[in-house]
């Protein structure tokens, strides 16, 4: 964490990475979450992007049509001495939707953050991951004084079919937030992998 | 159907940053792509901001989002940038893993699994 140990900004060399995203509304804890994963200090990128949603790779050329700066947060945890896991918080407004599109790329999956009081504000999240046809887990990251609906009653709010999970979880600690992340490897473990390529 | 396949849809591109190449291949580049500097290549002659990619990255393999995070520069510029180093053999890219049904894939979800369990 501390800035002058330069050797803890570097992962292992021999490390593959795994990259997660984790989606939803505004304030429904994904910062929260991906610092409270991470082993290092959250870190962000940001993006700049057209009006029509392209972004924008150039240093210089096209200032006039840049109309947002979006920024992403992500972080870091090292889970053996050779894989790296990279979670990426995604912004859920439609209007970043291309570029949540090609963070999905060469994702091993996402997690969808729930709040209850607000259910179908995660809509989105959930069509951006099955039109991926990435696996996914729901989470609902539970705000005091928000309902507790049973599961049942969510899975239906959510029209999420039976086979997805769902956990409970709070963003602010460790050992709840990693069971999102448990939940996700688990369920992509129990799937038929598709055949390998020829 | 396959997630893969229309990657870098949307990005507009321009000569700017990428020293006047037209195309660079930047085929596989991804947020998480780890990069792994080669040190025997020399570094005369490159632009400023290739110049402090393989600055921070000769000491150690970094994430695409980790360099552009530490030189502050927006994550599309960033590989862009990457991808002339890729391009140049600078770098070399280690892409993020997703799985196959090959064995061994299974075998290294079954240790990211054990990771988050033991944090
Ligand atoms: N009570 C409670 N508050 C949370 C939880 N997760 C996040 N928050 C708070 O909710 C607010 C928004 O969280 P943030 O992570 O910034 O949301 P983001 O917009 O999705 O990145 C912050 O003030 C957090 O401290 C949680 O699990 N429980
Ligand atoms: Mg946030």
């Amino acid at each position: 964490m501390d800035s002058n140990s330069s050797d803890r900004r570097y992962v292992p060399d021999r490390a593959r990475s795994v990259k997660v995203l984790v989606l939803g509304p505004f304030a429904v804890g994904k910062t929260t979450f991906v610092g409270t994963v991470s082993e290092i200090r959250p870190m962000r990128t940001e993006e700049r992007m057209t009006r029509a949603g392209e972004l924008v790779d150039d240093l210089g050329g096209l200032r006039g049509k840049v109309t947002t700066t979006v920024a992403m947060d992500f972080g870091r945890v090292t889970l053996a001495d050779d894989i790296v896991l990279y979670l990426f918080g995604a912004p859920g407004q439609p209007r970043f939707h291309r570029m949540v599109r090609s963070l999905m790329e060469g994702a091993l999956g996402g997690l969808v953050l729930v709040d209850t009081r607000r259910i179908a504000e995660s809509f989105d999240a959930i069509d951006l991951l099955e039109s991926a046809g990435l696996p996914y887990t729901v989470a609902v990251n539970h705000f005091d004084g928000a309902p507790r609906y049973d599961d049942a009653a969510l899975r239906d709010a959510l029209t999420m079919a039976d086979d997805r999970p769902l956990v409970w979880l709070d963003a602010r600690t460790r050992a709840s937030a990693k069971q999102g992340l448990i939940s996700l490897v688990t369920d992509i473990l129990s799937r038929p992998r598709p055949e390998p390529a020829r | 159907m396959s997630p893969r396949g229309h990657r870098r849809n949307g990005v507009v591109r321009s000569y700017t940053a990428t020293g006047g190449r037209a195309a660079p291949s930047r085929t596989s580049l991804d947020e998480a792509t780890l990069l792994i500097a080669d040190p025997k290549l020399p570094l005369a002659g490159l632009q400023a901001q290739a110049y402090r990619v393989m600055d921070l990255c000769l000491p150690g393999v970094l994430s695409v989002s980790e360099v552009a995070h530490h030189l502050r520069l927006p994550g599309a510029v960033t590989k862009v940038v990457v991808s002339g180093l890729v391009d140049s053999g600078h770098l070399v890219a280690r892409a993020p893993f997703t799985p196959t049904a090959d064995q061994h894939d299974e075998d290294f979800l079954r240790r990211v699994l054990h990771g988050l369990q033991q944090l």
